[in-house]
C-alpha cells in the first residue's frame, strides 16, 4: 500500500509539475496572468504531493514495510527509531527523495512569495523563474519515478532487511549533515531560476537582483552549515582525526559554495554600481551547474569516494540534464548580453570594487583548482586511459595560497571605501591592525610557532580581525559621541542599522576563525600508537594516555567493543574516555567510534584500532589536533551573521531603505569617513 | 580611444596571470598524480616508476603476512591474477579486517629494493554493504588476526 501511495503521489506530481511550466511559460509569454496563477497551483500542489511521497516512505521505514523496495534495502528491524528515520536518506533512492522534498518546498515558498511580491499587471520574470525551477523538479521527480524510483514492489516480501549503511547509523550527525546540505545545495537551484527568468523576460532590474542575492543568501547559510557539519561529522566518526579528505563529494559541495560565495561579493558591486552584471550571472547559473556536476558525479559512480552510493543506471539522466541546462544558460547569456550591459566603470585602483574585483577571481581560480583536481581521473582515463587519482598535497599547494590570501582581504575590502579610497583614511584604519598583527606575529614566533604557514594565517587573520574591529568600533565611537547611550546599545544600534552589512562582518569573522582552526590543527596535528596491556600508560606529548580494560557491550542494532581509558595530566586525572569498535549487521568490516575530549586549545582523540579476544592488550592510536574545535566554533558563527544579515523584521524593512538611500550613501561615506 | 586600450591592458594582464596559473596548476597535478596499478603492471614498468606514487591493488598472498608487533611493521605480498607478486612494507597498524586472502589497496612508492613501501593500506570491499553469508562472525576475523599476531 505504502508502495503504491507514493508512487502515485511522485507520478501525478511528475504531470502536475510539467503541466505547470508550460503554464508558467505560456503565462510569462503571453502576459496572461491566469495561466500564472495554475502554475502556481501547481507549484503548491507538487510541494505536497511530494511531501506525501516523503511522510509515505517514512511511514514505511518505521513500520517496517518491506514490501516497499527502498525498505528492504535500507531498513531493519534492529535499527533504532533515530536511524530509521534518517535512513531515508542513507542510500541513493532516498537521498533523491529528500532532494525533491527539498525543492518542491523551495518551489512552494517561492510561490507564496511571489504573490505578495509580483508587480501588477503580469511580471514575466516572475513567471519564467517558476517555469524553470518547476522544469528542475521535473527532472528530479522523473528520476524518482522511474531510474530512481524508491516505491518499487518486492516480491516476495522479505521478513527483514539489512539495516542503513552502518557507517550511517554509526553517529546522530547523519540526522544533521545531510539535510543542511540538501537545503543549501538545492537550494542553489531558486537564485538560478530567478537569473533565467530575469534573461528570458530580458530585463534585470537593481529590485530584481536584490531577490536573487537574499535567495541565494537562504540556501548559501544552509550550505556552509552542512559542509562544517560534514566536516564536523567527518570527524567523529571516521577516526582519522581529520575533517577533509579532498574527497570528490566533498568537493561537489564545496564547489558551489566557493562560486557561490563569489556570487554574493560580486552582486554587491552590481547593485551598487551597475557593473560585471554578465559575471555575476554566470556566477549564478555556475553555482546550480556545480551542484547538478556534483550529483552526478557522486551518484552515478563514476568517482569512487566514501559518499558514492552503488553503480547506478542515473548516470545518463544527469549528463543530459546537465548539457541540457549549459547549453541553455550559454544560449540565454550570449542571447541577452544587452541587457546584461555594464553602466559604470572602475574609478581607482585602491577601492571596495577592486577588492571585490580581485576576491571574484580569487573564488573562481578556487573553484577551478578544485573542479581541476576532481575531474582530472575522468579526463586521464578518457584520454590516456591510465587510472589515476589526484592526491591531497596537489589541493592543499594550489589552494592554500588562495586561501591566504581570502583571509587577508576578509579584513581589507570592508575597509576600503566604493569608489576611492585615499591613503589618508586607510593609514587611520590600518594603524592599530597592523600593530596588532605586528605584535601577534613576534609573540607567536617566540612561543615557538615555527611553520611559516601556519604562523602567516595566524597572523594575517589577526590583522583581518583587527580590521573588522574598526569597522565595528568606529561606527560606535561616532554614533556615541553624539547619542551619548551606552557602548553596547550604540553597538547594537550601529548593527541594526545596516544588518546586512554587519551580519556580512560577524560571517567574516567566522570565516577567519576557522582559518586558524584549519591551519592549527592541519599543521600541529600529533599522532602515536601503542599496543598496550591492561594497566600500561604511555607518554603522549603532555598527557600520559592509561589503558584500563576492554569489554564487550550488545545494543539492539550492534555489538560493541569498548576500550577504557584514562587520561593523566601531570599525574592527575584529566578525563577518561572510551572510543569503540561496533559491528554492525550490514557491514563485514567493524566501525570505529573514536572518543574525543574536545577543547578549544587542543583536542585529544583516541580511537581503538584493535584489541585481543581475552582484553588483555589493545592497540590504540592518539591524535592531537590543537584548535580543531576552532572551525566548528566558526560555523557557528557564520551561521549567526547569517541568520542576522537574513533575520526577517530587517529583510523587509533594510534593503528597502537601503535601495533608497544606497547611492546617496555610497557618494557620502567617502567624504565622511575621510574626515575621520 | 583611452577605454580601448586600457581594455586591452587588461586583456593582457588577465591572459598572462591565466597562463601563470595554468602553469602551476599543470605541475601541480603532474606532480601529486597517484597512478592505480595491479603488481603485474608496476612489475612490467620496473625502474620508470621507481619513487612514483602509486596505489596497488591485488590480493593478500596467504603465508606470506609477517606482523612485527614491536615496531608496528607489516609484511605482506601483494598478487594480482596472473599470480604477479610484489612485496610490501606497510607500517602502522592494519585495518581491523585486513587477513590473508583479502583484496587490499596499498598506497606508497616502490623503491629499488624491490619493496613497495606502503603509507596507507586499505582493505578493498564492495560500496555496497552486503550482509556477511550465514554463519561467519565478522568479529572474528580480526580477534583470530590477532591471536596469530601475537603468537
Amino acid at each position: 500500500m505504502n508502495g503504491v501511495i507514493g508512487h502515485a503521489a511522485t507520478l501525478l506530481a511528475l504531470l502536475i509539475a510539467g503541466c505547470g511550466a508550460a503554464a508558467a511559460f505560456a503565462g510569462g509569454w503571453s502576459g496572461n496572468e491566469r495561466y500564472v496563477a495554475w502554475a502556481r497551483r501547481a507549484g503548491f500542489a507538487v510541494c505536497a504531493l511530494v511531501a506525501l511521497a516523503f511522510l509515505t516512505m517514512e511511514h514505511a521505514l518505521v513500520t517496517h514495510d518491506f514490501s516497499v523496495s527502498y525498505v528492504a534495502q535500507v531498513g531493519s528491524r534492529a535499527t533504532p527509531v533515530f536511524y530509521t528515520v534518517i535512513s531515508l536518506w542513507s542510500a541513493l533512492e532516498g537521498s533523491i527523495l529528500l532532494w525533491a522534498l527539498v525543492l518542491s518546498v523551495y518551489t512552494a515558498v517561492l510561490v507564496r512569495w511571489s504573490k505578495r511580491h509580483a508587480e501588477p499587471g503580469g511580471d514575466p520574470q516572475l513567471a519564467y523563474a517558476l517555469g524553470t525551477l518547476l522544469c528542475v523538479n521535473v527532472f528530479f521527480l522523473l528520476l524518482i519515478s522511474w531510474p530512481a524510483n524508491p516505491f518499487r514492489a518486492l516480491s516476495p516480501v522479505p521478513p527483514d532487511g539489512p539495516g542503513p549503511n552502518a557507517l550511517l547509523q554509526n553517529s546522530p550527525f547523519m540526522g544533521v549533515h545531510p539535510p543542511l546540505l540538501y537545503t543549501g545545495y538545492v537550494g542553489m537551484s531558486v537564485p538560478f531560476a530567478l537569473a533565467v527568468g530575469a534573461l528570458l523576460a530580458g530585463r534585470l532590474s537593481p529590485d530584481w537582483t536584490r531577490v536573487i542575492r537574499r535567495w541565494t543568501m537562504v540556501p548559501w547559510t544552509f550550505l556552509s552549515l552542512g559542509i562544517v557539519a560534514g566536516a564536523w561529522w567527518s570527524y567523529e566518526v571516521l577516526g582519522w582525526g581529520g575533517y577533509w579528505a579532498w574527497d570528490p563529494v566533498e568537493n561537489a559541495s564545496f564547489m558551489p559554495w566557493l562560486t557561490a560565495t563569489a556570487f554574493l561579493h560580486s552582486v554587491m558591486v552590481q547593485e551598487r554600481r551597475g557593473m560585471l552584471k554578465t559575471w555575476t550571472i554566470t556566477l549564478i547559473v555556475s553555482t546550480f551547474l556545480l551542484t547538478v556536476l556534483g550529483t552526478f558525479l557522486t551518484r552515478s559512480g563514476v568517482l569512487a569516494s566514501v559518499h558514492a552510493f552503488t553503480q547506478s543506471p542515473i548516470g545518463p539522466f544527469f549528463l543530459t540534464f546537465l548539457a541540457l541546462v549549459l547549453l541553455g544558460s550559454l544560449t540565454l547569456l550570449a542571447w541577452r548580453s544587452d541587457v546584461l550591459r555594464s553602466e559604470g566603470r572602475f574609478d581607482a585602483a585602491l577601492s571596495r570594487e577592486t577588492a571585490f574585483m580581485v576576491n571574484n577571481l580569487l573564488f573562481a581560480a578556487f573553484a577551478f583548482v578544485v573542479l581541476l583536481g576532481t575531474m582530472f581521473p575522468l579526463i586521464a582515463e578518457a584520454t590516456r586511459g591510465v587510472k589515476v587519482s589526484v592526491g591531497g598535497p596537489y589541493f592543499s599547494q594550489m589552494t592554500v595560497p588562495i586561501a591566504l590570501l581570502l583571509v587577508f582581504l576578509a579584513g581589507v575590502g570592508p575597509a576600503l571605501p566604493w569608489r576611492k579610497g585615499s591613503l589618508e583614511l586607510l593609514r587611520g584604519k590600518f594603524r592599530w591592525p597592523t600593530v596588532g598583527a605586528l605584535v601577534a606575529g613576534a609573540v607567536l614566533a617566540v612561543a615557538g610557532v615555527r611553520a611559516p604557514l601556519a604562523w602567516l594565517t595566524f597572523v594575517l587573520a589577526v590583522f583581518s580581525a583587527g580590521l573588522l574591529v574598526v569597522e565595528f568600533v568606529a561606527p560606535t565611537v561616532a554614533r556615541r559621541a553624539s547619542t551619548q547611550e551606552s557602548w553596547g546599545s550604540a553597538l547594537w544600534r550601529v548593527c541594526a542599522s545596516n544588518r546586512r552589512r554587519f551580519g556580512g562582518y560577524v560571517v567574516h569573522a567566522g570565516i577567519l576563525v576557522i582559518a586558524v582552526g584549519v591551519a592549527g590543527s592541519a599543521t600541529f596535528r600529533r599522532e602515536q600508537e601503542w599496543y598496550m596491556v591492561r594497566g600500561a600508560v604511555e607518554p603522549f606529548g603532555r598527557y600520559q594516555v592509561g589503558f584500563d580494560s576492554v569489554w564487550a557491550a550488545h545494543e539492539s542494532n550492534r555489538d560493541g567493543v569498548i576500550a577504557a581509558t584514562t587520561i593523566y595530566v601531570g599525574g592527575s586525572v584529566l578525563t577518561r574516555l572510551n572510543p569503540r569498535l561496533n559491528y554492525y549487521k550490514s557491514a563485514i568490516e567493524p566501525i570505529g567510534t573514536p572518543a574525543v575530549r574536545e577543547n578549544l586549545g587542543e583536542d585529544l582523540y583516541l580511537v581503538l584500532m584493535a584489541y585481543t579476544a581475552d582484553g588483555s592488550h589493545a592497540m590504540i592510536k592518539a591524535i592531537a589536533s590543537p584548535l580543531v574545535g576552532w572551525i566548528w566554533l566558526g560555523g557557528g558563527i557564520v551561521g549567526l551573521g547569517a541568520l542576522f544579515a537574513l533575520w526577517p523584521g530587517a529583510g523587509k524593512a533594510t534593503p528597502r531603505r537601503d535601495a533608497v538611500a544606497g547611492p546617496v550613501r555610497a557618494r557620502a561615506r567617502p567624504a565622511r569617513e575621510a574626515r575621520v | 580611444m583611452a577605454w580601448n586600450s586600457r581594455r586591452t591592458s587588461v586583456a593582457i594582464g588577465g591572459a598572462v596571470v591565466a597562463l601563470i596559473f595554468a602553469y602551476l596548476i599543470w605541475g601541480g597535478i603532474g606532480n601529486n598524480l597517484v597512478y592505480f596499478l595491479t603488481p603485474g603492471e608496476l612489475l612490467a614498468k620496473g625502474s620508470s616508476v621507481y619513487g612514483t606514487s602509486v596505489r596497488l591493488g591485488g590480493i593478500v598472498e596467504p603465508g606470506t603476512v609477517h606482523w612485527d608487533a614491536e615496531r608496528h611493521e607489516l609484511r605482506f605480498r601483494l598478487q594480482d591474477d596472473a599470480k604477479h607478486t610484489v612485496e610490501v612494507l606497510s607500517t602502522g597498524v592494519p585495518p581491523q579486517m585486513f587477513t590473508e586472502g583479502i583484496g587490499a589497496v596499498v598506497e606508497g612508492v616502490w623503491t629499488p629494493d624491490g619493496v613497495f613501501h606502503c603509507h596507507n593500506l586499505m582493505i578493498k570491499h564492495s560500496n555496497e554493504y552486503k550482509a556477511p553469508a550465514a554463519g561467519t562472525q565478522p568479529a572474528e576475523y580480526y580477534r583470530q588476526l590477532f591471536r596469530k599476531q601475537q603468537s
